[in-house]
């Protein structure tokens, strides 16, 4: 599988979205045994902290949140459930 | 319903109090259930809006190093005292949230009968309460809530209940006691029930903001580089196996009406220092003792009864009332009934360096034993003072004084047995004018029992007037 670019996450995120950042992952795997559209993956290579590591596939995330909540390191998984831009747009029109 | 889930506000960005050169992970194993809780917790705080008012307790185990994470008060308590620091905490503070956190180990073994006891005063704290049956931290020991069968380092052959008896169910426990108004036990096996835990947290602590009592939530929580199982197994492993011996389950819930509150401790200055019975002057004395004199080191010592300790009690007070350093160190020992009390009392001018007196320059001997005990330990050119109504055989070591006074003679006499130490008092005071008669006076009449406060004033003069009477008669030669 191919590690995620970081660089893929549109800023802000335009869908539901799912951050994982590969340096903070220890490589329980948890996330990605959890996660119901099955759209994370689990690395091959090992990131700084000599884990293998957990990435968003880059399509489907629903944005529900349960990876987070399986997550053990405090900082290591974001998820946008509601992305802010389209909640603007709201306010907007 | 949140737009982004992240890491929650009440941890620091940065791990900066980690000693570690990685400060942005925490220190624990992969797949460890500390970080999900401390997420659950957490996301609590900030959801609650308590952060600015919320202390953790830490315990000693794996989350010994809770304030590296939780951007709260922290307090970090020795093994097994988390719950009775966090009740001194909510006392001392009780518009404070107090959320103690312990391991197994730390909780159900060295810390059961702290958690008993906060638990059956109903205090208004939150405790989580992480079972792993393990002792993690120190690698994989039997924890008292180890399963039957299970191998551990110090049940290699699995845990038997004939030797180590049987795991020890907490919430069982606590639930039968009257005060607890919410005890639960959760799991962090997988989704769903982590998702049921982050609910018992919120509420353990919403019943705390609203100060309703005592509420512990049980997370059955995976250990895997203690049970040697990859993360996954180690849920699968809570769920095969934990969950049959601790059931998930409300095991109470009864929030009462808001606790009656405690009267709430006062700080201001002059209402501490007129309950300790200081003066101004004292409290706000420079911290150098009035004067320079000699440092009096003493041992008081008699039959339980006689009231050495209370004697002790009362010279330290005095001389603290006059400014001067003092500490007074009682010694019950393991004696028997009508065994022998002493206590130690240093004044000084000088800050007290140790409150143990090894060699005293004074001592009161007020039974034969005392005098046995503690004659040889007297320093050379001191005084001992002793009941000469009980103590017939005297063997002092050289350069040692020995003043005979019968103590409990001059007490039956003025009618009460008990004021003998009252009459040592005066004896003391005469002999050595370590503190001034008229400042002992004083705590005499402050004392409860005014209805001994006559016999007590004629007994401190008699006790001086027995000692003055000493004091003039020659010492004889072996004794200088």
């Amino acid at each position: 599988m191919e590690m995620t670019d970081h660089a893929l996450l549109p800023v802000p995120p335009t869908r539901p979205w799912v951050d994982v950042t590969s340096r903070l992952c220890k490589g329980c795997d948890f996330c990605v045994e959890a996660c119901p559209p099955r759209v994370l993956g689990f690395s091959t290579d090992i990131n700084e902290r000599g884990y293998r590591y957990s990435f968003y596939l880059g399509d489907g995330c629903t944005g529900c949140g349960i990876c987070f909540y399986n997550c053990p390191e405090p900082g290591a998984i974001v998820v946008w459930r509601q992305p802010a831009d389209k909640k603007e747009k709201k306010v907007l029109s | 319903m949140k737009d982004v889930f992240k890491k929650p506000d009440s941890f620091y960005e940065f791990f900066t109090r980690s000693a570690a050169a990685d400060k942005e992970a925490t220190h624990y194993c992969p797949g460890c259930g500390h970080g999900n809780l401390h997420k659950l917790i957490a996301e609590a705080i900030d959801d609650l809006a308590i952060a600015h008012r919320t202390v953790f307790v830490s315990p000693v185990g794996c989350a010994v190093f809770g304030y590296y994470y939780f951007r709260v008060g922290n307090v970090q308590a020795a093994h097994g005292r988390a719950p009775a620091v966090a009740t001194g905490i909510k006392r001392a503070l009780p518009h404070s949230i107090v959320i103690s956190y312990q391991g197994d180990g730390d909780l159900a073994a060295i810390g059961a009968n702290e958690i008993l006891q906060a638990a059956n005063r109903g205090e208004s704290i939150t405790v989580i309460f992480v079972n792993n049956a393990i002792y993690g931290m120190t690698g994989g020991q039997m924890a008292p809530t180890t399963l039957l069968g299970m191998k551990t380092t110090t049940t290699p052959y699995g845990r038997k209940s004939i030797n180590e008896g049987y795991p020890l169910r907490v919430c069982e426990l606590l639930a039968t006691l009257e005060a607890p108004v919410y005890i639960e036990r959760c799991t962090l096996e997988d989704s769903k029930t982590i998702m049921r835990t982050r609910k018992a947290i919120r509420k353990a602590l919403e019943y705390q903001v609203e100060n309703k009592g005592f509420s512990l939530v049980e997370v059955l929580s995976p250990c895997p580089t203690g049970w040697k199982l990859e993360p996954i197994e180690s849920r699968q492993w809570i769920t095969d196996n934990m969950v049959k011996v601790f059931p998930p389950n409300v095991y109470k819930d009864k929030p009462a009406e808001p606790r009656e509150e405690l009267p709430s401790p006062v700080f201001e200055r002059d209402a501490v220092l007129n309950a300790l019975g200081v003066t101004d002057e004292v409290a706000s004395g420079s911290g150098h003792a009035p004067g320079d004199f000699p440092t009096h080191e003493v041992v008081l010592s008699g039959f339980g009864g006689q009231g050495v300790l209370l004697l002790g009690q009362l010279l330290a007070k005095s001389g603290m009332r006059e400014g001067k350093y003092v500490s007074w160190l009682p010694s019950y020992g393991p004696e028997m009934r009508g065994g022998t009390a002493n206590c130690h009392v240093v004044i000084s001018s000088k800050r007290i360096g140790s409150p143990y007196v090894a060699e005293p320059n004074l001592l009161v001997a007020m039974n034969q034993p005392s005098l046995e005990k503690f004659a040889a330990r007297v320093r050379p050119g001191g005084v001992v003072i002793y009941d000469s109504s009980f103590v017939k055989t005297v063997a002092l070591p050289a350069h040692i004084r020995g003043v005979p006074i019968p103590l409990s003679e001059i007490a039956n006499e003025l009618g009460n047995a008990k004021v003998a130490n009252v009459v040592a008092a005066g004896a003391i005071i005469a002999l050595t004018g370590m503190v001034g008669e008229t400042v002992f006076v004083e705590l005499l009449r402050n004392l409860p029992k005014k209805a001994l406060l006559e016999v007590n004033l004629k007994a401190l003069a008699a006790g001086r007037q027995a000692a003055e009477r000493q004091i003039k008669q020659p010492i004889p030669a072996a004794l200088v």
